[in-house]
């Protein structure tokens, strides 16, 4: 941002311009001791209350002048001593007053960037960037950094990353991008309303919080057990139509768009070949309205929704496109575990089912709740085959395919010679899979 | 005594104390063909049955002793049952140590183990990320190294424990070549 330092590249190639944060950046954890200090007056009132007593004026002052001095120095240096640079196929973040760090991401190995603006750096008019890798910390996030250009180095990493040659990376500027899909607030809401949890949690409130009244006649126990169950009520109808407001999917040459949120804004960008997984789920009481949520993982993110809502046909045209090549398997594809297993899982077993496909394997599970993992051949590590006593008493065994996402998926329930099969089969064509699929730089 | 094992291969079943070695033979790498399992040394079970030995022997004297001298010679009885679960686990560990096998397979390893908990896994030699050999200071003193394979899915539970040093290290030179020949990422 400011004073871009120039260092002298060894190898004699051009020099590495290191940048800095935006200026506002020491302001972001100005809130923490404000908040310890409210933290601490809420939960001991009379403390509080006897330490306000005994301050002094000469106290108060000498407190302040040297506690906001002290912090603002910190804020100033951390600020001062992080930099961070764009090579040819790396980001450097360098950081540390006491404990230097560098962390030198690989561009070619990036799984997903996400520029995200809370609601206070859209005030200030300020972005985070973070690129997510395997292994990344939450310390490589770029935070924070001016809105326009935040945007302006997600261009241009990515088209590093893409393998743009490195002089032109940064003219490409933004992919274009097309509008694939976007949730209506009016469909997002009467699908929170449908989701069962929120409805659970009133009605435990509303059945726990009078019994609490009979049975102890205090305010106080009553406020204590009623507010986090109305918090999680909350959380999980609020909270997630806030965060889930106005999503917007779309598709560029970079990949994936995802952009969404009500207060804090969000945008995450996930590069072609980058999906490992995609779950559709489709809670009971979305089933007559034909919805699904789609969720995806990507290695080294902790964004994991694609969709919250969408009618199903639109939800596996959208699972067509993020993985290519992939159709989702009709519900007649599906295998059922054979009878036996009715003794492994009583009533659920049904719910179980498997489809292979060329590009895919497909596994349902759930009765109520369906759930449907979807993982590409290409993006399986390993097979582990599983099998317990009372498994093989019945002649069932599981089929566990481990992705690099930490996302296992297991076929559940499967007669046990045709589990030995598939151990073999899907190992076999994860190894062929990888064949075809995109290579890590998706333009060159 | 009657193993139960299912994978008695490759391990004659002689006399029980002296466990036979593992056939020292390198496997040809071979397509699609059945592949050619490896047992473990016996190293292992000699390793695992002595330390059953020693920590279940003194819980045993403890059991026996304690109560026996405090209490009366009657309550002595009661080391019977570390006793018998030290008989069991004699057992079992041969058991176990029989399900363990290994197959280097032309693209894949796959690692078979468990006797009533059976577990098999398969990992394509390009998926590999890691190759590790570790050796404790008691698997040392046994002469006993294992040999874990990491990919990118945590999940992946792949460790040959208990291999001879030279084979572990052999194993994980012959995985390093194979997956640098076939890496294939994420």
């Amino acid at each position: 941002m400011s004073a871009p330092g120039v260092q002298e590249d060894v190898t004699g190639r051009p020099p590495v311009i290191e940048r800095r944060l935006h200026p506002v950046t020491p302001l972001r954890r100005a809130w923490a001791p404000v908040a310890v200090l409210m933290g601490w007056a809420v939960h001991d009132p009379d403390g509080a209350q006897r330490q306000l007593t005994r301050l002094t004026t000469t106290t108060l002052l000498v407190g302040l002048g040297v506690l906001i001095p002290a912090a603002a120095l910190y804020g100033f240096l951390s600020w001062w001593f992080t930099h961070f640079a764009v090579t040819d196929s790396e980001l450097r973040v360098r950081t540390g007053l006491l404990f230097r760090r560098t962390a030198h991401i690989r561009l070619e190995r990036i799984q997903a960037i996400d520029v995200t603006q809370p609601l206070l750096a859209r005030v200030a008019g300020v972005a985070k960037l973070r690129l997510d890798v395997i292994g990344a910390d939450k310390k490589d996030e770029l935070a924070f950094l001016g809105a326009g250009e935040a945007r302006a180095l997600r261009a241009e990493l990515l088209a590093r990353a893409a393998g743009f040659a490195p002089e032109t990376a940064h003219e490409v500027g933004e992919a274009p991008s097309r509008q694939m899909l976007r949730v209506p607030p009016g469909v997002l809401a009467v699908s929170l309303l449908l989701t069962a949890a929120t409805w659970v949690w009133l009605l435990v409130a509303a059945v726990a919080l009078p019994l609490l009244w009979t049975a102890t006649h205090s305010l106080w126990t009553v406020l204590a057990a009623g507010i986090p169950m109305l918090g999680a009520a909350g959380a999980s109808s609020v909270g997630r139509f806030v965060a889930e407001y106005d999503w917007t999917l779309g598709e560029s040459p970079d990949g994936l768009r995802i952009d969404h949120g009500l207060l804090d804004r969000a945008q995450e960008t996930v590069p072609p070949g980058r999906v490992q997984t995609v779950r559709l789920v489709e809670p009971l009481l979305w089933r007559r309205r034909g919805w699904v949520r789609v969720e995806l993982d990507v290695a080294g993110s902790s964004n994991s929704l694609l969709l919250p809502v969408a009618p199903r046909a639109m939800a596996e045209s959208v699972v067509a496109r993020v993985l290519p090549g992939v159709t989702v398997p009709p519900p007649e594809a599906f295998s059922r575990p054979p009878r036996g297993a009715r003794w492994c899982v009583p009533v659920w077993w049904r719910g179980h089912g498997l489809a292979v496909t060329d590009a895919v394997f497909a596994s349902r599970r759930g009765l109520l709740r369906r759930g449907l993992s979807l993982v590409p051949h290409a993006k399986v590590q390993s097979v582990r085959l599983a099998q317990g006593p009372w498994q093989r008493a019945h002649g069932v065994a599981d089929v566990h395919v481990d992705t690099g996402a930490n996302a296992t998926v297991t076929a559940r329930l499967r007669p046990a010679g045709e589990a030995a099969a598939l151990l073999h089969a899907q190992a076999e064509r994860s190894r062929t899979g990888r064949r075809d699929a995109l290579p890590d730089r998706w333009m060159a | 005594m009657e193993t139960g094992s299912p994978h008695d291969t490759g391990t004659a079943d002689d006399a029980q104390g002296t466990p036979s070695p593992a056939p020292a033979v390198v496997p040809a790498p071979d397509d699609g063909a059945e592949p050619v399992w490896r047992a473990l040394p016996p190293g292992l079970l000699t390793m695992r049955r002595l330390l059953l030995v020693v920590w279940l022997g003194l819980l045993t004297l403890a059991t026996a002793l304690v109560p026996g001298l405090l209490v009366g010679p009657a309550w002595g009885a009661f080391a019977v049952l570390p006793l018998a679960l030290l008989l069991w686990g004699w057992v079992m560990l041969e058991r176990n140590w029989r399900s363990w096998r290994y197959a280097e397979r032309a693209d894949d390893l796959l690692i078979s183990r468990g006797v009533l908990w059976h577990e098999e896994t398969v990992v394509p030699y390009g998926r590999m990320q890691l190759v590790e050999v570790t050796s404790g200071p008691v698997e040392r003193h046994f002469g006993l190294a294992s040999v874990q394979l990491h990919t990118a899915a945590a999940a992946t539970d792949a460790t040959i424990p208990g291999l001879d040093p030279a084979e572990a290290e052999r194993l994980r030179d012959r995985l390093t070549e194979l997956g640098e020949d076939r890496s294939a990422g994420l």
